[in-house]
């Protein structure tokens, strides 16, 4: 796989002038038929290899899929991941040293029930996309979004990793290799769930009033893509896989990025773009196709065939100012289109701030959060952006201001100035553990979005008391504890308890 | 006089002619192009060729019923709105300024909301 790494090297700018009818700059001989990054016209034959060989690269340079490991694809029907799904069956028909060696399942999460189609609508996408899964051959798994409301609290912990070191990848290679023989791995087929969607209407009316109940399309999304990403682990660990391999393209890179930025994720950047996520420790996503372009997806996926799956999302027929997420999708497709280099310059940033994060290892053992699994980015001194925000969060929410050294425990709720805020914030506190404390702070803007979180999922709030309750215990036994870290601001590694008067 | 034939066009998967392909995001798609998924499309004849700056205003005044700023903006098409004819990307085929030949096969892939 090492000669894969040094072979690939980014085409050298060619600023051409836009002419007619170019020749291939790889082949020096067909006629182009797309211009890829930086201006390079590629032929079809070209444009093929070195989309096929961009994917093994991405792979190959990564080392984190071991061979005969269970890798499952999380394919939404988009062009993206139809791409990903088209690139893993390339990678496993390739000759003996250039084959991908792991063992692939399909899951598809249908989301119809969280924007509103109609069942019908839904089995007729479940079933094209049906046909295309079981003409892969390998195993897959069609859930519906629904199924969220069944897993079970431990969805939200993450699981000591079983992974082994990256120093056994090579001997790991090795060792497959004489074992397998260059027996295909994927090729045992078994079919699960063909049947179809297994939805009860109960769910889908349940899940849509969760759905109804945030106030913001921003806060909507984040939501979805939260209960998403549970039910992918959740299908992932039930079904032994423990990788997670998703469709992110460069486009889409940037835009979660820079979005990550404006929604208060600055902490969990890199976990959240980057090409691996180890956050629940025993299933790590994997984000192979976050170097190619949007367009070079379009172009590959029209040129040879590659099938996509229409089905409409949350932010169908909005305009591009309805969400955070919305609008800076658009600032960056416009500036894909003026500044091509620019978006590749946005994602590789994440790639920068991965090493530097060290996000390697899982999160077992540090307090996370509730909802999107990172490290809690709130346990943070007093003098920091974070504690600012808060205080003037508690001003401008025009409440008195706060004379204990810690404003955060004030009970205020967002300014809406409606009626209803008042009962909002009393039923939620008095029956539902205080949230907040569990959260990062991203998370707990998306929560204050929610007009009731009563209507948050099962195993979410359950999650919640247990872990209200367990702090609550530490808090009671905590002055017989000894104190071991004081310097709770400097240590990731060794999280201190949440102090309840901090961020309650 | 040049008259283009564009023939069929539709914006499912493949089409024959004139295609439109909103990867995705099948309701706008549907919104813009007025539910019609397949057409017979003939261009009027004109003195001088058609070429793809005058296809855009002709197919935005008559194939876009409701909000065209998802497909045109200015006069070319919108940022993530990719344009092949004959199946080779436009940029290579100078753009705006090129010049439709009869039978040319004409396809729009929207890359926005993609995943
Ligand atoms: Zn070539
Ligand atoms: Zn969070």
């Amino acid at each position: 796989m090492c000669q894969v790494e040094e072979e690939y090297r980014e085409p050298p700018l060619a600023p051409a002038p836009p002419s007619v009818c170019k020749t291939c700059v790889k082949c020096k001989d067909a006629s182009a038929a797309v211009v890829v990054r930086a201006g390079d016209p590629y032929c079809r034959t070209c444009f093929k290899d070195y989309f096929i060989h961009k994917f093994r690269a991405m792979l190959g340079k990564n080392r984190v899929i071991f061979p005969g490991e269970k890798v499952l694809l999380a394919v939404s029907g988009g062009p993206s991941s139809s791409s990903m799904l088209r690139q893993v069956q390339e990678g496993l028909s390739q000759n003996a040293h250039k084959k991908l060696r792991f063992s692939p399942g399909i899951v598809y999460i249908d989301e119809g029930g969280a924007v509103g189609r109609s069942l019908e609508e839904r089995l007729r996408t479940a079933s094209e996309l049906q046909a295309v899964f079981r003409s892969t051959g390998f195993p897959f798994h069609m859930v519906p979004l629904e199924q969220v409301l069944d897993v079970p609290p431990s969805v939200l912990v993450p699981a000591a990793s079983s992974q082994p070191a990256a120093s056994v990848y090579k001997a790991a290679v090795d060792g497959f290799l004489q074992a397998a023989g260059g027996r295909r791995p994927g090729a045992a087929v078994q079919q699960q769930d063909a049947a179809g969607l297994d939805v009860l209407e109960a769910h889908t009316a349940s899940l849509q009033q969760l759905m109804d109940s945030a106030t913001s399309l921003t806060a909507r999304q984040e939501l979805l893509s939260s209960l998403r990403q549970h039910l992918l682990v959740h299908t992932a660990r039930s079904h032994g896989y423990s990788k997670l391999m998703l469709g992110d393209s460069c486009s889409r890179s940037a835009v979660k990025l820079l979005a990550a930025v404006c929604l208060g994720r600055g902490a969990q950047l890199a976990q959240d773009t980057g090409f691996s996520d180890s956050r629940y420790g025993d299933v790590v996503s994997v984000r192979p196709m976050r170097d190619y372009s949007a367009k070079e997806i379009a172009f590959y996926n029209h040129m040879f065939g590659v099938p996509s799956v229409l089905s409409p999302s949350l932010t169908t027929k909005t305009s591009d100012k309805s969400s955070i997420q919305q609008l800076t999708e658009s600032f960056i497709t416009r500036l894909q289109a003026d500044f091509p280099s620019t978006v590749s310059t946005i994602y590789r940033t994440s790639e920068k701030l991965q090493t530097a994060g060290g996000s390697s290892g899982g999160t077992a053992g540090t307090d996370t959060c509730l909802l999107c699994v990172c490290v809690l980015d709130t346990s943070v001194g007093n003098a920091t952006a974070f504690r600012s925000t808060l205080v003037s969060q508690c001003l401008s929410d025009s409440r008195a201001v706060p004379s204990g050294p810690d404003p955060v425990s004030a009970k205020q709720s967002r300014p809406c100035g409606g009626q209803q805020c008042g009962t909002r914030t009393c039923s939620a506190e008095d029956r539902t553990p205080d949230l907040k404390a569990l959260l990062c702070y991203s998370c707990q803007r998306t929560l204050r979005d929610l007009s009731s979180l009563d209507r948050l999922p099962h195993y979410i709030l359950s999650e919640a008391q247990s872990r209200a309750r367990r702090s609550q215990l530490r808090e009671e036994i905590r002055d017989f504890l000894l104190d071991h870290h004081d310097d709770d601001e400097d240590d990731e590694g060794l999280h201190s308890p949440p102090d309840p008067s901090v961020v309650a | 006089m040049h008259t283009c034939n564009l023939g069929k066009y539709q914006f499912s998967i493949f089409g024959y002619r004139l295609i439109f392909l909103f990867f995705f995001n099948s309701r706008a798609s549907e919104l813009l192009f007025d539910g019609v998924k397949e057409h017979q499309v003939t261009l009027p004849g004109q003195s001088d060729p058609w070429d793809m700056k005058q296809l855009l205003v002709w197919i935005q005044r008559n194939l876009l019923k409701e909000r065209p700023e998802l497909f045109v903006q200015g006069e070319s098409v919108r940022p993530g709105i990719l344009v092949l004819i004959n199946d080779a990307d436009w940029e290579l085929m100078g753009e705006l300024d090129y010049q439709l030949q009869d039978q040319d096969c004409i396809v729009f892939i929207s890359t926005l909301h993609g995943g």
